[in-house]
């Protein structure tokens, strides 16, 4: 029930928003962040925007776990 | 078709190094007793084949993070109650509609004339209240603090409305306090808690610093996906070696330490706190939001003087110690015999993200 999918705003007029998700454009509610553009991440539950998503950490996590994988076959 | 975001986090190749990077790791050492708390975070687990991977590592039990199989079947009762006044629509999220009640389902009712709308967004039970201003619309309010504030958002845009004919039956309730109550229990013995993934976006992996601070418990907060799941266990099993209990945040890229601010003044705005029901759990003290006095023209409960009594009848169906983690669902006599998804018998097997379900569906052992 608590399922999210990442989603990208195409524009947004007042507290809602045009995204697209997995190719379909869906109209959403940006009630919920601060603030939002056009070309930012987000995660979309129940017709909402909880959250923004960050490419940035999104790459991080993925370079740790590329680090620690690498550690494990050194050993 | 390529899914941003997603596909990263599923791949196979870096999977299995990190599995391996797991065994390197902990070595031999006897496995640590960790909880997913969230009923997405089971199915992805079972879905993705992850308990065998770990075998031996870690022992995974699962959580009452399922917000239908915890909803008791007195709320079930008072939303059959209110569907049967003529002109009322039920309108909720499609798991609830199985889940029985202590005499029947919406979805049997649903047979018998009780007029139910399934929905994707509480935003739509507005929609069809405007829509039809001679219907009573009653949105049956079931979350955690993920979609708490989707709800309390359509309160909020039902009032900018000056609507009169929808209101929301609540049963909304919040984690980290039913986890302090987990984690005090001698039989369910949980070492770490992989924390749920979208609660934390809203209530911010801070919220969990008392459960590691107060309990000595490891607390990771993860993303769904099986890449998120292996590195927060990962995480988990360093703090136990390094003699630590801690709050670290696998899924940062969604998830911050003080969550989304904005969500969480509208559900203080909307909602108080109350003590609330948890099927086969009992009453637990200021774990659910009952909607805020000045809202009260939009509860469900106050509007049409519904009581929602917690009364549960003893019977064979052991969901209420698969909900605490104290047996797996292989452990119920009931699993896979009297109770299947196709004629489920306890909440856990009716709802998509139930313990039980999931168990069956994936088959885990």
């Amino acid at each position: 029930m608590c399922l999210g999918v990442p989603a990208r705003v195409m524009s947004v007029v007042g507290t809602s928003a045009t995204v697209e998700v997995g190719g379909a454009r869906r109209e959403i509610s940006v009630l919920l962040l601060e603030e939002v553009r056009e070309g930012d991440w987000v995660i979309l539950h129940a017709g909402f925007a909880i959250s923004k998503l960050s490419p940035e950490e999104a790459q991080r996590t993925l370079q740790y776990l590329r680090e620690i994988s690498d550690a494990a076959e050194i050993h | 078709m390529q899914l941003k975001y997603i596909d990263e986090f599923r791949d196979p190749g870096l999977a299995r190094r990190v599995v391996d990077s797991i065994r390197t790791l902990w070595g031999d050492r006897p496995p640590m007793r960790l909880m997913e708390v969230c009923g997405t975070h089971t199915v992805s687990i079972a879905r993705g084949g992850i308990r065998p991977l770990l075998d031996g590592a870690v022992t995974m039990v699962s959580g009452p993070g399922c917000p239908v199989c915890v909803t008791p079947d007195g709320y079930i009762d008072a939303a059959i109650g209110l569907g049967k006044r003529p002109g009322t629509v039920i309108a909720t999220f499609g798991d609830m509609l199985r889940v029985p009640g202590s005499f029947s389902s919406l979805e049997k009712e649903r047979g018998q004339g009780i007029d139910v709308r399934i929905l994707y967004s509480p935003l739509d039970a507005v929609e069809i209240a405007a829509g039809s201003p001679e219907k009573e619309v009653v949105f049956l309010g079931v979350g955690f603090e993920t979609t708490a504030p989707s709800i309390a958002g359509a309160i909020l845009s039902a009032t900018e409305r000056k609507m009169k004919n929808f209101s929301v039956l609540s049963s909304v309730r919040t984690i980290p306090l039913a986890m302090e109550v987990l984690v005090s229990d001698p039989e369910v013995r949980i070492e770490g808690f992989l924390c749920p993934a979208h609660v934390s976006t809203i209530i911010g992996s801070d919220a969990y610093l008392p459960l590691a601070k107060k309990f000595g418990v490891p607390c990771v907060v993860a993303g769904f996906e099986p890449l998120d799941i292996l590195y927060g266990i990962y995480l988990l099993l360093r703090q136990k070696k390094r003699g630590v209990a801690a709050v670290e945040n696998e899924y940062s890229r969604v998830a911050t330490p003080s969550g989304n601010r904005k969500a969480l003044d509208i559900i203080a705005k909307v909602f108080r706190e109350c003590d609330i029901a948890w099927r086969g759990i009992g009453v637990l003290p200021r774990t659910g939001l009952a909607i805020a006095e000045s809202y009260a023209a939009f509860d469900a409960q106050r509007k049409f003087g519904v009581e929602i009594p917690f009364a549960e009848e003893k019977t064979a169906c052991r969901c209420g110690d698969v909900l605490k983690g104290k047996i797996t669902p292989r452990e119920c006599p009931l699993f896979g015999k009297a109770c299947t998804p196709g004629e489920p018998y306890g909440p856990c097997m009716v709802s998509s993200e139930g313990t039980c379900a999931a168990y069956y569906k994936y088959g885990v052992q």
